[in-house]
């Protein structure tokens, strides 16, 4: 998978999650640059992240990831691993 | 909504649960309901997803949530913010990861018993306290069997191990729900067996997010709770609506014969249509009432049924559709022959275009995606939970028959020509008087289950119709019928609260069941009476309407109300005068012994 391949789908389940189509997200966006994604919302993004791309996150990478492309990096290294 | 029923999806649900919200809210004539949530761990998307659940049941909840971890101090101490909510149910929501002392490995008999008690004793004081603050229902989580076995297969059996002791304190908790009206078990011993208990307490969401259970799972668990609360609010299914051929006998009788067909002892399919028509007659005894709907001739079919080794007859169906019309119009029809609402159905059909039909045509009923293998029916059909029965009263038991007793009565009318030498005939008798202890739950329940005979579609919970029953300035009665096929139980309710001189009715309902019978006379006549005891004037009637209360707009006319007023959007207010001269409606029912 190619990390544009999987910024694609990651932007699906991003606007699945928190029901807003116009969600738009590249390497840098935080939980800051999103209305509702707070602790509660970030545990939901994991599952819907895991199912969509049929990976597990680790424990010690769930809350120390810093933006969306360190998410991409995980989902990449599971795949690529 | 076709993704919130069983089976589900239950990572989809948590993923879409914001826009599945939405959808739902669009919804009209929702029932309000405030739920306490008091939880032992993260209880955050547990109630989120069970607000989709009961939404899509047509219940509003309004939940308070305790702070993490919290259940018990909300619970025993001072709580004004939780009294200032005044919540209709309590949820505990606790796991095993509450229980505060378990049996150590050094532990004496006599020590692993007292930790128990402690454990129990704990919970009951909780209970107790609740219900004597609070006064409402309680609903409470039994406990999962532990992620691990120290003493592997010799923990169930050990009074140290830990299985062993989850299984004697669940015991515990049944017992209390067997003593307490308004106390209910929701069963996650049960659920996280047939969810899986490895997925279900994978650790990793405890440690990460201190949920108790897997949020995949969270879906199943709200699901169930949701089950509970449709089924005290009186929200259940009523009727089970069977197609034959390929649903309750493997091939199709017009081509095979009754002798060909597949159903009992002699091979596998036939065994698992005979479990299957088994879950069905069970169904049937616990107050579910059966009706057949098939394309076939009719008496080609009964045949079917009239095998030896049929577990089902045709005795047990109280209503019957073979024919060649469409089946949406055969429940439609069905419903009207038994007075209920087509949404009380549930239609089961192997045939995925029968039940598309069923679907697109009568919204409201039930049709599961039963499939077509006869061994999984039962499956589907029971972990729906569309007749999830938290009370299972005398009244349910009984209700199957009701509804034969009521084709018998169908069948006598017909020899007769004047409608009231029939009721004549019927010898009625009616129970008509203010509320009592025995008849609380069935009071609330039909309150909240009534649309069609429903003046002004007011809900009541079980707490409030004790409060109002004890509240001078009201009036309340309850009807009770029965007649020479059989008791129908209670059937109507009147709730007035009293003004200066005047009664306002809140609350006039009656079970569409005894229609035509003269109960609504009785309980007219059981009204004005109590109303010249207690030297009231005038009664005052209200007529909201709903999508469907149509039948009851004239009814205080009928009853000899004059309107006093109406707006453009249908409401209606009548007023009966008391004090003028009154002759008693009812001619056919001998009341309260009279």
């Amino acid at each position: 998978m190619t990390r544009e391949e999987v910024f694609e789908k990651l932007t699906e389940v991003f606007r699945t999650v928190f029901d807003d189509e116009e969600i738009e997200i590249n390497d840098e966006t935080t939980s800051a640059d999103i209305e509702d994604w707070d602790s509660f919302e970030h545990i939901n993004l994991i599952v819907a992240v895991e199912k969509a791309f049929s990976i597990k996150v680790p424990m010690g990478k769930v809350t120390t990831m810093k933006n969306v492309g360190e998410m991409v990096d995980i989902i990449l290294g599971d795949k690529n691993s | 909504m076709k993704e919130l029923e069983y089976p589900f999806d239950g990572e989809d649900i948590i993923q879409k649960k914001k826009s599945f919200r939405r959808e739902l809210l669009k919804q009209d004539a929702l029932i309000p309901l405030r739920i306490a949530v008091l939880g032992g761990a993260t209880t955050n998307d547990i109630i989120k997803v069970l607000e989709l659940f009961l939404l899509k049941e047509g219940i509003r909840p309004e939940f308070y949530e305790s702070e993490y971890n919290r259940y018990y101090e909300d619970a025993m101490f001072m709580n004004p913010e939780l009294e200032e909510f005044s919540p209709e149910i309590i949820f505990i929501c606790t796991c095993n990861r509450n229980i505060r002392e378990y049996p150590e490995i050094d532990d004496s008999p006599e020590a692993v018993e007292m930790k128990l008690e402690n454990e129990y004793s704990r919970f009951a004081l909780m209970w107790d306290r609740l219900s004597s603050v609070y006064g409402c229902t309680i609903i409470q989580n039994n406990f999962e069997y532990p992620y691990y076995r120290l003493l592997g297969n010799r923990d169930a059996s050990d009074c140290r191990g830990r299985v062993n002791f989850i299984n004697r304190l669940n015991l515990r908790f049944s017992d209390y729900a067997a003593q307490h009206e308004k106390f209910f078990i929701h069963d996650i011993n049960y659920e996280s067996a047939s969810y899986g208990l490895e997925s279900w307490s994978d650790p990793f969401y405890w440690h990460m997010y201190k949920y108790a259970l897997s949020v995949p799972a969270i879906p199943y668990f709200s699901f169930n709770v949701s089950n509970i609360i449709k089924s005290i609010m009186g929200r259940n299914k009523k009727v089970l609506m069977l197609d034959m051929d390929n649903t309750l006998w493997g091939g199709v009788i017009g081509d095979d014969g009754a002798d060909n067909i597949e159903t009992g002892q002699e091979t596998p399919i036939g065994q698992a249509f005979s479990e299957f028509q088994g879950y069905v007659k069970s169904l049937g005894k616990m107050g579910v009432i059966l009706t057949l709907n098939s394309k076939n001739d009719e008496k080609t079919a009964l045949q079917g049924l009239l095998r030896a080794d049929s577990v089902l007859s045709p005795d047990d169906f109280a209503a019957k559709r073979i024919n060649w019309m469409p089946k949406s119009e055969n429940l439609i029809d069905t419903a009207a022959e038994l007075n209920l609402l087509p949404e009380s159905f549930v239609f089961v059909d192997d045939n995925p275009a029968e039940r598309e039909i069923v679907r697109q045509n009568v919204p409201g009923a039930a049709v599961p995606d039963i499939g077509n293998r006869a061994e999984y029916y039962i499956n589907i059909l029971d972990r729906s939970g569309f007749f999830e029965n938290t009370a299972l009263s005398k009244d349910d038991i009984a209700r199957g028959e009701m509804y034969k007793a009521n084709a018998r009565r169908n069948e006598s009318l017909n020899s007769f020509t004047d409608y009231g030498e029939y009721l004549r005939s019927l010898d009625m008798h009616g129970e008509i008087q203010s509320f009592i202890p025995a008849y609380m739950s069935r009071i609330a329940q039909l309150t909240n289950k009534s649309n069609q005979f429903n003046l002004t579609t007011r809900r009541y919970t079980q707490s409030e119709i004790e409060a109002l029953e004890a509240d001078n300035d009201y009036i309340t009665l309850y009807g009770k019928l029965s007649d020479k096929f059989g008791d129908n139980g209670v059937v109507s309710v009147v709730i007035g609260h009293i003004m200066e001189n005047a009664c306002h009715i809140d609350l006039w309902i009656m079970s569409c069941r005894v229609l035509k019978r003269d109960m609504e006379f009785a309980m007219m006549d059981s009204l004005v009476e109590k109303c010249r005891e207690r030297g009231i004037q005038k009664i005052i009637g209200y007529y909201y309407p709903t999508a469907k209360n149509g039948m009851v707009r004239d009814f205080y006319g009928l009853q000899g109300f004059k309107k006093t007023s109406s707006d453009p959007d249908g409401n209606t207010v009548w007023e009966f005068d008391v004090t003028e001269e009154y002759t008693a409606k009812n001619n056919y029912i001998s009341v309260n012994g009279g």
